[in-house]
């Protein structure tokens, strides 16, 4: 044990590595959210509760199927993402010619109905989720106590980001996703189909959602509202870092989580609406946002 | 991006005002005797929100401005016009009308902040500051908390109008809401709206005729937030009571709902939307939180089928305008 700043290192330590979960969480869905946006022009407003969808999703296959956590993490995205791919055909390939708070009010809709049945069938309190068998202790380091389970969930989160820079930034699919953001007509006319791209990226967009909510289920509780207060957190993020870049929204979450854990030491009292402050202050100073570019 | 898409309202149609005038009689008369059938705190419910909506309308309808944390000045006015009231001893006019000018001010730092961004982001930036300042009301000392401020006085108006008598109150109350429902006709037909108006069909077009768009936008803004605030102040006055219900961002989305039911744009449409929403709370309170489902499936029904909203599809029909 030994003091940083008249902090033990315990303390300091050990809200660094929350706001490092935290912000995971933050750049997966901020990171969703900015491929949605990228290719839709829809905010999606039903993100946090797709989010909560995949740790109800994980709590399920875990107590009704019998299937564990690493069935969960893996599964759980594909049936969320089909859920996505059914209301991008159902519901938001309707409003693409009309203005865009069009997609905005109509998820924030969705997000209403689908926290509202969740709530009506399970209540407000959470539900218990297990860290599963092979991620449960933890190392000494000797500064601080580091449960497995969180280095697996920063490491994981991590990789997911990176792989799906890669995807779009890399890779020939990601050139033609990017090509049809900037101009889909043009991206048809050779061959591509634009339409089948923008459902499967909604649904990518959710499948991202779901896995943090998978992630999410041990650390939180698996409740009903655990989307709704984190997906305003998470606009804020979006608004500081600007959805233009994907590095940017996967270095702004992760940024954004660790400057709250600290805050939570040094300042307690802010560490709610230090993020909110934040985004006043790049409004202010960089009104495109740190990594965005000027409309 | 902005030139594809079609606006969030479409041009009304100029015909003569007369059939506003007429609606505005209409209403008038059945706000006047409607305490006879209806609950007077029910109505009264009504109209705050109704003035509420009529506010958010202001800049959503006619400045094609989506706020998502509009609850902000809802609610602080209402807490603050609930202090004043129970730990200052105001009247119950200055308590709402400082209730009223507190969220003037914070529409004015709120404003002045989200109007840096369009769109999307508006709406995005206006949520996250409705929440931290939500987060404030959790921790500030005088509002009290989860219990927020209770048992409110209405006290006497102007001294000496007792507004414990429900018609005095009533009398209030629907004052207050034409007078708010008729500023705000006025200043959407003024040479100011027709601005306003630019704006929200082309605001690159309105830019290059000269205008100062950001400070059109501002100033509806701040209007804005300080009519809300002047529902939020009376509804504390009415109910006697400020919580955190009115700040938190449910609340934000309910203003929205009224505003898309009645008809986004239109003059009458707030009012109809919030009489409808409250009736349908009141009506559904023992279903818990089938609530919030019915007011998603509204939602998704109004942005798929129905988006002139009840007085819109109602002033279409008929090819007047209200």
């Amino acid at each position: 044990m030994f003091e940083i700043f008249g902090i033990p290192s315990q303390a300091l330590f050990g809200q660094l590595l929350i706001g490092l979960i935290n912000g995971s969480f933050y750049a997966l869905l901020s990171l969703g959210l900015a491929v949605i946006f990228g290719m839709l022009n829809i905010i999606n407003f039903a993100h946090g509760a797709q989010y909560m969808m995949g740790a109800f999703a994980a709590f399920f296959l875990l107590n009704y199927a019998g299937l564990n956590y690493w069935f969960a993490l893996v599964l759980v995205p594909f049936m969320v993402g089909a859920f996505g791919v059914v209301i991008e055909r159902l519901f938001l390939q309707r409003l693409y010619k009309l203005d865009h708070l069009y997609g905005l009010l109509l998820t924030f809709g969705l997000a209403l109905i689908i926290e509202g049945v969740f709530r009506n069938n399970f209540g407000s309190s959470g539900l218990p989720y297990r860290v599963p068998p092979t991620l449960q202790g933890g190392q000494n380091l000797g500064f601080m106590f580091l449960p497995n389970y969180r280095a697996w969930v920063i490491v994981a989160s991590l990789l997911v980001c990176i792989s799906t820079w890669y995807v779009i930034e890399r890779t020939r699919l990601g050139a033609n996703l990017r090509a049809a953001t900037e101009n889909p007509t043009l991206v048809r006319a050779f061959g591509i189909n634009v339409p089948r791209m923008i459902t499967l990226t909604y649904g990518f967009g959710v499948a991202l959602a779901a896995f943090a909510g998978v992630m999410a289920a041990p650390i939180y509780n698996v409740s009903p509202q655990m989307g709704s207060h984190l997906i305003i957190v998470v606009f804020a993020v979006v608004v500081i870092g600007g959805m233009g870049s994907i590095l940017g929204a996967i270095v702004t979450g992760f940024g954004l989580g660790v400057i709250e854990g600290l805050t939570k030491v040094f300042f307690p009292e802010a560490s709610n609406t230090v993020i909110f402050i934040i985004m006043a202050i790049v409004l202010l100073i960089r009104p495109a946002g740190l990594f965005g570019r000027r409309a | 991006m902005t030139t594809a898409a079609t606006p969030v309202t479409a041009p009304a149609a100029q015909t003569s005002s007369r059939s506003v005038v007429a609606a505005f009689v209409v209403m008038v008369v059945l706000l006047l005797i409607a305490p006879v059938f209806i609950y007077p705190l029910f109505l009264m419910k009504a109209l705050c929100f109704a003035l509420f909506a009529c506010a958010f309308n202001l800049l959503l309808g006619y400045v094609g401005l989506l706020s998502f944390g509009h609850a902000l000045y809802f609610g602080w006015a209402s807490y603050v016009s609930a202090y004043a009231a129970k730990a200052w001893g105001f009247n119950p006019e200055f308590a709402i009308l400082a209730g009223a000018l507190t969220a003037t001010v914070l529409g004015l730092i709120a404003g002045s902040l989200a109007i840096r961004r369009q769109g999307i982001y508006f709406a995005m930036i206006t949520l996250a500051l409705a929440q931290m300042m939500y987060f404030f009301a959790v921790q500030a000392p005088f509002t009290g908390g989860e219990d927020g401020i209770q048992a409110v006085p209405r006290g006497y108006l102007f001294g000496f109008i007792n507004l414990n008598d429900p018609v005095n109150m009533y009398g209030l109350v629907l004052a207050i809401f034409l007078a708010g429902f008729l500023m705000i006709y006025r200043i959407i037909h003024s040479p100011f709206g027709e601005v306003l108006k630019a704006i929200r069909e082309n605001e690159t077009r309105a830019i290059s005729l000269g205008y100062k768009t950001e400070r059109y936008k501002l100033v509806a803004f701040v209007l804005s937030a300080g009519f809300a605030g002047l529902a939020g102040g009376t509804k504390a006055i009415v109910f006697q009571l400020a919580s955190l219900t009115d700040v938190d961002w449910p609340m934000s989305g309910e203003v929205v709902l009224m505003a898309l039911v009645g008809g986004l744009g239109t003059v009458f449409g707030p009012v109809v939307g919030a009489v409808v929403v409250v009736a349908m709370q009141n009506y559904l309170a023992q279903a818990g939180q089938w609530v919030l489902v019915i007011q998603g499936v509204i939602f998704v029904a109004c942005v798929l089928l129905f988006r002139r909203g009840i007085v819109g599809e109602l002033a279409n029909r008929l090819r007047i305008k209200l």
